[in-house]
C-alpha cells in the first residue's frame, strides 16, 4: 500500500507540471484584414498566383488576383505584404486524437479510449483538452483544425472536430459528435501463445461470428430507435445518428476483403456516410469504393510496408492510386506517437507529391476532402469567399519542410500566436547561449 | 516371452529367485538376403549370423554352426538400423517454474546462472519409453541419443539401445556420450539473465573462461557445474541452434573457446550455404518440411511473404545441397511435428536429389563414428549390434515395407513377414454374384472392402500366417444374416477356400487377383513428372528483393550533377563523380574514364550515404535487460541479415547505422556498426577495422520507471550514477591488476569497461534530462575519459555548453517528443542549438521507419532554428560519421573515400526527393530501376508458387493454414 500511495503522489505531481497552461487563444477579429501579393492555394486543385485576400469578422470577404487594390479600402485594414509567400486554408487532422492524451507514457494523461466493446456513446469531446501543450505545437506548421477520436473496442465511441486554439472544449468545437468509430474485425488473428497456441498471425476463425456481432449490434440500435424506447439505452440512443444521416460512420480497416465486407456491411444497415479509416488495401477496391461514394481516410503516409513483399513505397504512393481512380480521400495520421507527430501532416501530403500526385491534389488530401467528409467544408477546407477565414501563410511551400515556415496563423480570422512552449524554451536556452535561430 | 527376455539379458552377477539361471548361447543365422552391411558395402544372397545380440559375421559364404536357428530371408533385404543423436527419448520435458523472477540463482555450489547445468545427468531424469520406443523401430531407428532438453547447458546425454525385451543394463549403450548446449533459459528457474540470444552467447563464452580459471585451481570454493563442464569436455558436444543464423552464433562461440560443437540444423542451411560450410560443423539435421499453404482464398494468400513460400519450396532440398557442397551431416527426428512424417519427408530429401547412399550413411555410420561407436553401430561387422532391418527391398523406396526391427538380437516385428502380402485387387463368384474385393494394408492394419453391382458391403477382415478371414452381411439389408470366408493365401495371386453360407451350406471360394493395371500406373508416373517441383531461385537474402546474383563494385562516372561534397568545396553545381574500385576517385568537371560506366546526372543530385547513428533494424535482440550491466553482450553476435528494413533504408538513401543495444539498462551492450550490403552475411556487414563502441542509457527506462514488478538496482537517477561509478571502480582496479601481470579471471564486462578507460572503446549513452547528461559526464571526467555521445540528447541544448566543454557529440531526434514524461521539454529546435554552441550534431533515426527519411528529419533543423542547408545535410552524413570516428572514410565526397553515395532525384533535404541509387563501396545496392523489375519478378514467381501449393492440394497432400509473417519493430524499449 505504501507503494500505490507513492505512485499516487507522483502521478499527482506529473499533473500538476504538465497542467501548465498553453499560448493564450487569440481575441475575435476586430479589423479587416488584407494578405497581398501571395500565391493563394485555394485548396481545391486550383492556384492563385499574385492573390489579395481580405479577411472581416472571421470570414474570408474577398480572394482576389492581380494588383488592382482600387476601391478595396486597404488603408483601414492590417495589411500584411505577402509576395513570395504562399497561403494555404489551415490544414485538418482527420481521425486525430490530438487532446486525448498529453503524454503518451503517462498513464494518468491518458483518456484515449475507454472500458468495453461497444462505445457508440462515449464522446470525445469532452476530454478534449484545450490547452494540451501537444495541441499547441501544431499552429506554426498550419495544423489548425482537427477531429478528435476515441480509440479501443469494436465501437470505439462518437468524435467531434475542434479548431486549435480555444479557452475550452466548448469554445474549441467546430462540429459536435459528427460521427461514430468502429474496428472491423481482423482477418488474421494472433496465436494465443499463452495457451501454447503458435504466435504467428493466423486467419481469424472467428472473423464471420465478430462480424454477426456487429450486425446484431446494429440491428437492435435500428429497433430500439424505431420504437417507443420504454427504457433509455444509452449505446443504442448514440446510434441513430448513423441512421437518420446526421453521423459518418468510420470503419477502421486495412485488407481488400474487410474493406469489401465492412462497405456492403454499412450499406445493408442504411448507413449513409461511410468512410473507411487506413484503408491500405483500398487500391485493390477503388472503383467498388468509388462507386459506392465511400470516402477514404488513408493511413499514415510515413510508415513502413505491412507485408516483407511490399514495395518499399506502398504507403507513399496508396494516395495516388485512390486518388486517381476518383475516390475521395484524406490523410490520418495514427499510429505511433501520433498526436506530436500530427504537425507533420503537411509533410505526409508532400510525401503523396513525390510518388504522383500534383501539389495543389496533394493539399486537398489534408484541407478541402477532410473537410468534405467530416462534413465542415461550408466554413473550412479551401479559400472561398463566405468561409471561416482559417489560414495561413507561409514563406515556402508548406508541404515541404525544407520550406514550410509559417508566420502567419489565423482562425475564424483571429491571428494566432505561434508561440509554443517549444518556442519559448528556444528562445529561453538561445538567449543564454547568445545565439540566432533564424537565417 | 517376458521370461526369455529375462533369460537372455539378465546380468551375471545377479541372484534369480524365478527359476534358474538358464543362458541362451544359441546362433541365429539369416539367410539368402541382400545385406548393406555398410552404406558402401552390399552383399546380395549373404548370410547374417548373430549372437547374443551381436553380429558374429557377415558374408557370402558364412559357416553357420549346428545350435544356429535359421531364418530365410529370400528377397529380402537387411539394413544397419538407423541411429537418432537428437532426441529426447524417455525424458519428460519438465514444467515452467511457478516462482517469481528473480535476479540472482536459486541454487548453490554450482555456477551462478541457473541456466548452467553441465551436471545434469540426463540418466536421473530417464525411464524408457516402450510406446515411443516403437514408434522409433517404424521409422527404423535402433539406437538413439537422448537428453534433458532445457537450459542453455543442459548436461549429459545418454545412448540407448530401443530394445524393447531388456532392461536398462542392455540398453543403454553408453550413460555419457555426448554435453548438450543451446541458447535458451531453463524453465524451471526464472532467473533473468540472460534475456537475449546475445546474452546466452555472452554467458557461454564467459563461463568456458571461468572453466579454464577453475581447471588452474585459482577458485577457492566448490562449482560443481564447472567441475562437471571440465570433466564432460572429452564428450561429444551437441549444439541445438535449430536455424542457420543460430547455427552461425553457436559456432562463433565454439570457435572463441575452443569447442566445435555438432550443431542441430534449423533447415534452412541452403540460403547461405558457404557460411555453413565454414563453420566446418557437422550438422544434425532436422527434416520437418512444410505442407503446402492453403492458398485456396486469394485474399489470405495475399498475406502469405515470398520467402515462407520460398522455404516450402526449397527446404527439401536442403539436404542435397549440403550433400553436393561436402558438408558432413546425420539426420534427425528432432523438430518433426509428427514422428510418422520422418519416412516422408525424407522421400522428399531423396527426391529432391539426396542420394540414397548419402541417406543411409547420415542415418548409420556418421552419427556411429561422431560418438566413436563405430565398433559397435552403423554397420553390420562382425562385433556390432545385432541391430538392423529387415525389408522387402530398397529402404529409400516409398513402397518398401519395413518388416522387423532388431535392436540388441531383439526383433520388433513391424509388419509380418511370414505372411504373405496380398493387398490388391480380387475377383470371385459366389452363388452366382460377381464380387471385387480390395485389399489393403494386409500385413500391418488388414482393411478389406467389398463390392457386388456397386453396392459396398460392410466387411471385417483378420489375416494371419497366410489365412485370410472375410466377414460380410448378405445383400439382404433387413436380415441379419452373414457369409464367412476362410481362404489361404500361400499360391501367389489368388485365395482359395471356402465360404459359409447363412444356411450353414459350405462353398467352395476362390479369388483371383486383378493384374494391376499397366496404364494406371503410366499415368502416375507421368503425374510424377509433371510436378517435378519448380524450384525457385535461392537470393541473397533468401526473400523478396533479395539478389539471385550479389551486385558487384562497379567504375561509375557521374556527370552533371550537383554534388554536395560536405568538405571546402561545398556545393558543386554540374559537377562530376568518378568511383573507381570502391573509391571516389575524383570530383570536378569534364572528367572522363574509358572504363568507367557513365550516368547522367543531370539535374539530379549527390550526396554522402546517409549515416543513422542510433537504429535497430537488422538485429535478432536488441535488449539484454537480465542484469543492470551488460557490457558482455556484443549486437554483431545477433545481426539479422535477412531483414527487409535493410533494403528499405538502402531506398532512403541510407548506407551506414550504428545498431545499437536497447535502453534496459545503465550499461548495455557493444554495437554493431555496419554497412548495408544488402545480401552480404551478418559477419559482412560489419565495418572492417570497426570502431568499438557501447550503449549506455539513463533516465525512465533504465530505472523501470513502467514496470510494477522492478525490484532490479537502480529504481531512480541516483542509483544510476552509483551503477556506473561502481563498475568503472571495479573496472579500473580490474585493468590495474592485468597491466600488473598478476594472472587475472578474465572477465568480458571488465574487459569491455576497462576498453573504455583506456580510450578503446566509445560511449554512446541513450539520454534525456539534462541532470543525468550532466551527471554522466562528471562521472566520465572522474574516470579521466570522456563520454563520446548523446543519443536522444533531448534536452542537450539546456546543457550544450557544458557538452561542448566536456567534448561529447549529439544524436538527437529532429522533432520527436511527448512519448513520455522525461521527454516533456524536448524541442525540434535542439538539434540547431547544440550545434549553434559548437556541438557535433547528427540527427538519427531510432526507427525503421523514419530511417528511411532521414534526409528529410535533417530539412527539419532548417525550418526549427535556421540551420543552413549544408550543415543540415551534415547532420545525417558527415556528422554521424564524425561521432562514430568513420569521418576518414565515409560522410563526405572526397578523394580517396569510400564510394558510399546517393543519387537523389531532387534537392536532397526536399520532400520530393527520391534516392534513385544508393551505392556502398561502388557497388549499386539499391536502384529504383531494378527495383522496378524486381517488383515484377517478385509477382511472377509467388504466383507460380501458388500454383504449385495448389496442386498439391489438388492432389490431397496436406496443407497449412496461411500465415502472415510480421517481424516486431524493434526499438530502445524491445526487451529482448
Amino acid at each position: 500500500m505504501k507503494n500505490s500511495k507513492y505512485i499516487y503522489t507522483l502521478l499527482t505531481l506529473v499533473c500538476f507540471s504538465l497542467g501548465i497552461a498553453q499560448q493564450t487563444p487569440a481575441p475575435e477579429q476586430t479589423r479587416d484584414i488584407a494578405i497581398v501579393g501571395a500565391t493563394a492555394h485555394i485548396g481545391d486543385g486550383t492556384v492563385v498566383e499574385n492573390s489579395m485576400i481580405i479577411l472581416s469578422n472571421g470570414k474570408i470577404s474577398r480572394v482576389l488576383e492581380g494588383n488592382n487594390n482600387d476601391g478595396l479600402g486597404l488603408q483601414s485594414m492590417d495589411v500584411i505584404e505577402a509576395k513570395g509567400k504562399h497561403v494555404y486554408p489551415g490544414f485538418i487532422v482527420a481521425n486525430g486524437t490530438l487532446g486525448l492524451v498529453e503524454v503518451d507514457a503517462v498513464k494518468a494523461s491518458n483518456d484515449l479510449s475507454e472500458l468495453g466493446a461497444f462505445n457508440p456513446h462515449i464522446r470525445s469531446i469532452i476530454a478534449y483538452n484545450a490547452e494540451s501543450k501537444v495541441v499547441e505545437s501544431m499552429r506554426p506548421n498550419g495544423v489548425l483544425l482537427g477531429q478528435v477520436v476515441p480509440r479501443g473496442g469494436r465501437i470505439t465511441g462518437t468524435s467531434s472536430v475542434v479548431q486549435y486554439d480555444a479557452w475550452n472544449w466548448e469554445d474549441a468545437v467546430v462540429k459536435m459528435d459528427d460521427g461514430i468509430h468502429i474496428n472491423w474485425p481482423n482477418s488474421f488473428r494472433r496465436g494465443r501463445w499463452w495457451l501454447g497456441e503458435d504466435p504467428g498471425l493466423k486467419p481469424n476463425k472467428d472473423y464471420a461470428k465478430e462480424v454477426k456481432e456487429l450486425t446484431d449490434y446494429f440491428n437492435e440500435s435500428k429497433s430500439y430507435n424505431k420504437g417507443n424506447k420504454p427504457e433509455v439505452h444509452l449505446p443504442f440512443e448514440a446510434m441513430a445518428g448513423l441512421f437518420d444521416g446526421t453521423k459518418r460512420l468510420y470503419i477502421n480497416v486495412d485488407d481488400e476483403k474487410g474493406i469489401t465486407d465492412a462497405v456492403n456491411f454499412a450499406k445493408s444497415q442504411g448507413v449513409e456516410h461511410v468512410t473507411i479509416v487506413g484503408a491500405y488495401e483500398a487500391h485493390k477496391v477503388a472503383d467498388f469504393l468509388k462507386n459506392n461514394n465511400i470516402s477514404v481516410f488513408l493511413r499514415r503516409v510515413h510508415s513502413r510496408p505491412n507485408n516483407e513483399d511490399d514495395d518499399y513505397d506502398t504507403p507513399f504512393k496508396l494516395a495516388k492510386h485512390l486518388v486517381d481512380a476518383g475516390v475521395l480521400v484524406a490523410l490520418e495520421p495514427s499510429g505511433q506517437m501520433e498526436r506530436m507527430n500530427s504537425r507533420n501532416l503537411p509533410f505526409y501530403a508532400g510525401t503523396t507529391v513525390a510518388y504522383g500526385l500534383s501539389k495543389e491534389q496533394a493539399l486537398q488530401l489534408i484541407t478541402s476532402n477532410p473537410a468534405k467528409i467530416l462534413g465542415i467544408d461550408d466554413r473550412f477546407g479551401t479559400l472561398e469567399e463566405g468561409k471561416s477565414a482559417t489560414l495561413f501563410i507561409s514563406e515556402g511551400d508548406a508541404l515541404d519542410m525544407r520550406t514550410n515556415k509559417v508566420t502567419h496563423a489565423f482562425i475564424d480570422g483571429r491571428q494566432l500566436s505561434l508561440e509554443t512552449h517549444q518556442t519559448e524554451l528556444a528562445k529561453r536556452y538561445s538567449d543564454k547561449y547568445n545565439i540566432e535561430l533564424k537565417d | 516371452m517376458l521370461m526369455c527376455s529375462v533369460s537372455l539379458f539378465s546380468q551375471d552377477y545377479f541372484p534369480s529367485n524365478s527359476g534358474v539361471i538358464a543362458k541362451n548361447s544359441n546362433y541365429t543365422a539369416f539367410i539368402n538376403a541382400t545385406i548393406h552391411v555398410s552404406p558402401t558395402e552390399i552383399i546380395s544372397n549373404g548370410t547374417l549370423l548373430i549372437r547374443k545380440g551381436k553380429v558374429v559375421n557377415v558374408g557370402k559364404s558364412v559357416k553357420i554352426p549346428d545350435n544356429t536357428t535359421v531364418i530365410d530371408l529370400s528377397g529380402k533385404t537387411i539394413y544397419p538400423s538407423f541411429i537418432d543423436l537428437y532426441t529426447t527419448f524417455g525424458v519428460e520435458k519438465p514444467k515452467r517454474s511457478g516462482d517469481g523472477p528473480r535476479y540472482g540463482p536459486g541454487r548453490s555450489g554450482y555456477y551462478w546462472n541457473d541456466h548452467v547445468m553441465p551436471e545434469q545427468d540426463v540418466m536421473a531424469s530417464f525411464k524408457y519409453n516402450e510406446k515411443d520406443a516403437s514408434e522409433m523401430h517404424k521409422l527404423g531407428f535402433g539406437v538413439v541419443n537422448t537428453h534433458m532438453p532445457d537450459g542453455i547447458v543442459r548436461g549429459t546425454g545418454a545412448l540407448i539401445a530401443l530394445n524393447n525385451d531388456a532392461d536398462n543394463s542392455l540398453r543403454v549403450v553408453d550413460g555419457e556420450v555426448s554435453q548438450h548446449f543451446s541458447f535458451s533459459k531453463s524453465v524451471r528457474s526464472r532467473q533473468s539473465y540472460p534475456s537475449s540470444i546475445m546474452g546466452s552467447m555472452a554467458l557461454l563464452r564467459q563461463m568456458y573462461n571461468d572453466a579454464k580459471w577453475y581447471a588452474a585451481g585459482n577458485i577457492d570454493t566448490r562449482d560443481l557445474s564447472l567441475e562437471a563442464l571440465n570433466k564432460n569436455k572429452e564428450l561429444l558436444q551437441i549444439f541445438e541452434a535449430n536455424s542457420r543464423a543460430n547455427l552461425m552464433r553457436a559456432d562463433k562461440v565454439g570457435d572463441e573457446s575452443e569447442v566445435q560443437y555438432v550443431i542441430v540444423g534449423g533447415g534452412d542451411e541452403y540460403e547461405r550455404i558457404d557460411d555453413v560450410k565454414n563453420t566446418k560443423a557437422v550438422l544434425i539435421l532436422p527434416i520437418d518440411f512444410q505442407a503446402a499453404y492453403d492458398v485456396e482464398d486469394p485474399f489470405l494468400a495475399h498475406s502469405l511473404s515470398l520467402s515462407d513460400m520460398r522455404a516450402w519450396n526449397q527446404e527439401p532440398h536442403n539436404p542435397r545441397l549440403l550433400a553436393e557442397n561436402g558438408i558432413p551431416f546425420v539426420l534427425t527426428t528432432h523438430g518433426l511435428k509428427s514422428k510418422k512424417s520422418f519416412k516422408s519427408n525424407l522421400m522428399k530429401a531423396i527426391e529432391s536429389g539426396l542420394s540414397k547412399e548419402k541417406a543411409l550413411e547420415a542415418l548409420t555410420t556418421l552419427p556411429a563414428s561422431l560418438l566413436g561407436k563405430t565398433d559397435l553401430l552403423g554397420t553390420l561387422k562382425a562385433g556390432s549390434y545385432a541391430n538392423f532391418l529387415i525389408t522387402d527391398g530398397d529402404i529409400f523406396d516409398k513402397k518398401t515395407k519395413l518388416y522387423e526391427n532388431w535392436v540388441q538380437g531383439t526383433p520388433h516385428v513391424i509388419e509380418d513377414m511370414t505372411s504373405t502380402d496380398i493387398d490388391g485387387d480380387y475377383t470371385f463368384n459366389l452363388g452366382g454374384k460377381d464380387y471385387t474385393l480390395s485389399i489393403k494394408n494386409s500385413l500391418s492394419k488388414p482393411n478389406a472392402k467389398l463390392e457386388s453391382d456397386s453396392i459396398s458391403y460392410s466387411t471385417k477382415m483378420n489375416y494371419s500366417n497366410d489365412w485370410v478371414n472375410l466377414t460380410f452381411k448378405t445383400a439382404d439389408s433387413t436380415n441379419k444374416e452373414y457369409i464367412r470366408i476362410a481362404a489361404n493365401a500361400s499360391s501367389a495371386n489368388s485365395l482359395n477356400g471356402k465360404a459359409i453360407m447363412p444356411n450353414g451350406n459350405t462353398l467352395s471360394f476362390y479369388a483371383l487377383k486383378k493384374k494391376e493395371e499397366a496404364e494406371d500406373k503410366k499415368q502416375k508416373d507421368k503425374d510424377e513428372e509433371a510436378s517435378q517441383p519448380f524450384f525457385s531461385p535461392i537470393t541473397y537474402p533468401n526473400l523478396a528483393f533479395g539478389f539471385e546474383e550479389k551486385p558487384k563494385s562497379e567504375n561509375l562516372l557521374f556527370k552533371n550533377a550537383t554534388i554536395w561534397t560536405n568538405e571546402a568545396e561545398g556545393v558543386l553545381e554540374k559537377a562530376d563523380l568518378l568511383i573507381k574500385d570502391g573509391k571516389i576517385a575524383k570530383i570536378g568537371n569534364n572528367l572522363s574514364d574509358r572504363n568507367a560506366k557513365v550516368i547522367d546526372a543531370t539535374g539530379k543530385h549527390i550526396t554522402a550515404g546517409i549515416i543513422d547513428e542510433h537504429s535497430h533494424i537488422a538485429a535478432a535482440s536488441i535488449n539484454e535487460g537480465g542484469q543492470n550491466s551488460s557490457a558482455e553482450v556484443t549486437i554483431e553476435d545477433v545481426i539479422d541479415d535477412e531483414d527487409i528494413d535493410l533494403y528499405r533504408n538502402l531506398a532512403g538513401g541510407v548506407t551506414s547505422i550504428q545498431i545499437l543495444h536497447g535502453s534496459a539498462n545503465p550499461i548495455g551492450g557493444r554495437s554493431a556498426i555496419i554497412k548495408l550490403k544488402w545480401g552480404e552475411s551478418a559477419d559482412n556487414l560489419v565495418y572492417d577495422n570497426s570502431p568499438k563502441f557501447i550503449k549506455f542509457a539513463l533516465g525512465e527506462n533504465v530505472k523501470q520507471s513502467r514496470s510494477t514488478t522492478n525490484m532490479r538496482f537502480p529504481k531512480s537517477r541516483m542509483g544510476v550514477e552509483q551503477v556506473f561509478i561502481d563498475y568503472f571502480t571495479r573496472a579500473k582496479a580490474y585493468d590495474d591488476k592485468k597491466k600488473s601481470g598478476q594472472p587475472y579471471r578474465k572477465d568480458t564486462e571488465m574487459e569491455v569497461l576497462a576498453e573504455i578507460l583506456n580510450g578503446e572503446r566509445f560511449i554512446s549513452c541513450h539520454s534525456y534530462v539534462q541532470s543525468e547528461i550532466n551527471m554522466l559526464m562528471k562521472v566520465a571526467e572522474k574516470f579521466n575519459f570522456r563520454v563520446n555521445t548523446f543519443t536522444h540528447i533531448l534536452e542537450g541544448y539546456k546543457v550544450a555548453d557544458k557538452m561542448k566543454e566536456h567534448g561529447v557529440g549529439g544524436s538527437t531526434f529532429s522533432d520527436w517528443w511527448a512519448y513520455k514524461y522525461e521527454v516533456n521539454d524536448a524541442i525540434p529546435y535542439n538539434a540547431a542549438i547544440m550545434h549553434k554552441v559548437g556541438v557535433t550534431t547528427a540527427i538519427n533515426s531510432d526507427d525503421a521507419e523514419m530511417a528511411r527519411r532521414l534526409n528529410q528529419e535533417a530539412a527539419k533543423a532548417v525550418k526549427y532554428g535556421g540551420v543552413s542547408e549544408e550543415e543540415a545535410l551534415k547532420m545525417v552524413t558527415l556528422n554521424p560519421a564524425k561521432l562514430l570516428h568513420l569521418d576518414d572514410r565515409v560522410g563526405s565526397l572526397k578523394t580517396g573515400k569510400d564510394a558510399d553515395i546517393v543519387l537523389w532525384s531532387d534537392h536532397p533535404l526536399s520532400i520530393y526527393a527520391k534516392a534513385e541509387k544508393t551505392i556502398i563501396e561502388g557497388v549499386t545496392y539499391f536502384d529504383i530501376e531494378r527495383d522496378k523489375q524486381m517488383r515484377e519478378a517478385i509477382k511472377k514467381e509467388k504466383s507460380e508458387l501458388i500454383n504449385l501449393m495448389l496442386q498439391d492440394k489438388n492432389k490431397g497432400l496436406k496443407t497449412q493454414p496461411v500465415v502472415k509473417k510480421e517481424k516486431e519493430l524493434l526499438h530502445c524499449d524491445s526487451m529482448d
